[in-house]
């Protein structure tokens, strides 16, 4: 009957970590109102989540149409150097970071931002789409090469920012909560209404179960699948520019590090099959969240943080078993192993 | 012109093309960049890079058989983490250390390749996992770095066997010896056939009566193996056990795979076209440094660039050879 609910096995495991949480470390869902804005340990979780909130949403829509983006973290990068770089100017040129002037104003340096992640993910469409090359390997190129551009960009060096205005965005409070939130917010609104009110969740699904099925019945496949792409991109671009404002600088080597790796975690916790098609927005978010509270839980257990990876290896492997659909019938020979009745062997099914 | 257009369709097209293309790079170098036409860099070119070809060996099997391997850089990395630790801190000699490693690498991948195969999974996926796990190993044996003090360690790196007026490396050796033995799996043994046929096509393979489930096994067993042994010769080269070694080196031997004109789709592809693969990789690294006005990232880009070039390439050959069937 339980399994019937979508998404009870991702919100169970969430569920599950918060209660844990609660219990061992103490104080940990007390929140506290400090200058109008909240404080504590679920607001921080929240707000640390949103890059990867973020990223894994757009990275949905791509996984669905039986695509991959591997690009994510250099898109990111790319995103936010070309943000901080837009409008910022050399430290050494302003002495006192209070009289700071931005060089371009902040609205086109993100317009500019998005706008090159949107190219990134025009580029990873077309070699998807226009050339058919494997997902995996085509966003690869862009992996490997985009990471390249973001350090020609700040020619190797870490850029700071300290135009205030920016910060905003990143660890500035609005009406008592993160900033952050609300873009997260935005973004999930966005794409939601994009997916239930429009035909393209339906198309999209449709391209991920069977592609020339898809195309016969008249979709435009080709033209969805770089959409996807393109969004994919926009949010990882998104994401770039979050991070740069949290941490107040561009460092074109780590923005964004091992994102593409914590995405796709996040979404396939969150139910959504790497086979395409199944696919669930709310889902991703349980499970960037899902991975934001274990990250969370292990750094305040005082556990060495490199248990981290580990678990999250672990969470992989027994997800994607889980969802394996070799595993019903070894489960059954399992059961069946202990039941008291001698059962018949059936003949493996098995090519 | 019909002589050309058969060469095109040569399956072995894209490797000799990149043999090629890696004389004529050598040749550009030698002309514009003063000092490097000399029999010492070529050497270097191997020393440096023997870790990267074991590992893209590995590698070259995994993709032939249709599959793909992340794990293997975080295996590099723990590997050299293992060799120091055993060495180190509990003074083991290095003859056991050095099968233990590779036994264990080889059971790492075996356990990989058994959880695809038998769970039906990606390879993409559960390989990710692998990463991730090898990585955070890495981290509970040591965060910091462990010196290899070692005697065979340390004369492994140090040793320099005299060639052709110039040197190379025990590790050199060591590679090359893999990469014949990996010549004769690949083309030689009924375990190369399989691999090959499981690449081109599984159900047909399957049908043929092929072992598919245990190549497929072994392959990334062989994959875990070569991974370590690239560890170890990476202890050799740094005498280091560090869990931040080679990291994103599994990008790199993809792309030395790809480059070297084997087919991401499986099937096709040849060994020995890994090894210009490779040496192409080295060759930019070697280049850039030897001009010295371009900052390291222009690797990352020019890598980028190649693996597009390469990729582009391999689709135009492959619809060629559907448009004839």
């Amino acid at each position: 009957m339980f399994e019937k609910i979508p998404l009870l096995k991702p919100l169970a495991a969430l569920v599950f970590l918060i209660l844990l949480d609660t219990i061992i470390i103490p104080g940990f869902i007390r929140m506290e109102v400090k200058d109008g804005q909240l404080y504590g340990s679920v607001i921080d979780i929240l707000n640390r989540a949103a890059p990867l909130i973020i990223t894994s949403l757009g990275l949905t829509l791509v996984i669905a149409t039986r695509g991959i983006d591997i690009s994510v973290g250099a898109v990111a990068a790319i995103s936010g150097t070309v943000a901080v770089l837009l409008f910022s100017e050399t430290i050494s040129d302003n002495v006192s970071a209070l009289h700071f002037t931005a060089k371009s104003p902040l609205f086109w340096a993100i317009f500019f931002a998005i706008g090159c992640a949107i190219l990134c993910g025009i580029w990873n469409g077309l070699l998807v789409i226009a050339l058919g090359l494997q997902p995996i390997i085509a966003t690869m190129i862009l992996m490997v090469g985009g990471r390249g551009l973001a350090q020609l960009l700040t020619d190797g060096q870490i850029q700071s920012v300290a135009y205030q205005p920016f910060f905003f965005l990143g660890s500035g409070y609005f009406l008592g909560l993160p900033f952050s939130l609300y873009i997260v917010a935005v973004v999930f609104v966005a794409l939601t209404l994009l997916i239930r009110k429009t035909a393209l969740g339906l198309f999209i699904q449709t391209i991920g179960i069977n592609p020339v099925a898809a195309r016969l019945v008249g979709i435009r496949a080709a033209l969805l699948i770089v959409f996807a792409y393109v969004l994919c991109s926009l949010c990882a671009g998104l994401a770039g520019v979050l991070i740069c404002s949290n941490i107040k600088s561009a460092d074109a080597n780590n923005i964004g590090l091992l994102l593409e790796l914590d995405a796709i975690l996040a979404v396939t916790l969150g139910g959504t099959s790497l086979d395409g098609g199944k696919f669930s927005l709310v889902g991703s978010v349980i499970g960037a969240l899902i991975i934001q509270t274990l990250t969370y839980t292990i750094y305040s257990l005082g556990a060495a943080p490199e248990l981290n990876m580990i678990i999250k290896a672990i969470v992989v492997v027994v997800v994607c078993v889980s969802q394996s659909s070799e595993l019903k019938p070894i489960w059954c020979e399992v059961r069946s192993l202990f039941n008291a009745a001698p059962v018949k062997k059936s003949a493996s099914t098995r090519l | 012109m019909s002589n050309y257009l058969v060469l095109t369709k040569s399956p072995a097209f894209t490797s000799i093309a990149t043999a090629i293309l890696v004389l004529l790079m050598f040749v550009v170098g030698g002309l514009f960049l003063p000092g490097f036409f000399a029999v010492q860099v070529v050497f270097n070119l191997l020393i440096d890079n023997a870790y990267l070809l074991v590992l893209s060996i590995g590698m070259t099997f995994v993709i032939l058989s249709g599959g793909i391997d992340l794990s293997i850089g975080s295996v590099l990395a723990l590997t050299t983490l293992l060799c120091g630790f055993l060495l180190q801190t509990w003074h083991w000699s290095a003859w056991i250390v050095i099968p233990l490693v590779l036994t264990f690498g080889f059971m790492f991948g075996i356990i990989m390749g058994a959880v695809i195969e038998y769970f039906k999974l990606q390879p993409f996926i559960v390989t990710l996992a692998g990463m991730f796990l090898a990585r955070g190993l890495c981290y509970v044996i040591s965060i910091n770095s462990i010196t290899i003090e070692n005697d065979f360690f340390t004369r492994m790196s140090q040793t320099q066997i005299a060639l052709f007026g110039g040197f190379i490396s025990p590790s050199v050796l060591v590679a090359l010896a893999l990469l014949a033995l990996a010549i004769f799996l690949a083309h030689y043994t009924a375990f190369g056939r399989a691999i090959y046929a499981i690449g081109g096509n599984e159900q047909s393979a399957l049908m043929m009566g092929l072992p598919v489930a245990r190549t497929k096994v072994l392959v990334y067993g062989f994959s875990g193996c070569c991974a370590a042994l690239a560890g170890v010769l990476f202890s050799f080269y740094m005498l280091s056990g560090y869990a931040l070694h080679a990291e994103g080196s599994e990008l790199d031997a993809i792309a030395a795979v790809v480059i070297g004109g084997t087919l991401l789709t499986g099937g096709v592809g040849y060994v020995a076209g890994t090894m210009s693969g490779v040496m192409m990789l080295g060759l930019i690294q070697t280049m850039i440094a030897f001009d010295g006005t371009l900052s390291s990232w222009w690797i990352k880009i020019v890598i980028g660039a190649l693996l597009l070039v390469f990729c582009l390439v391999q689709r135009m050959l492959s619809t060629k050879n559907h448009s004839l069937n």
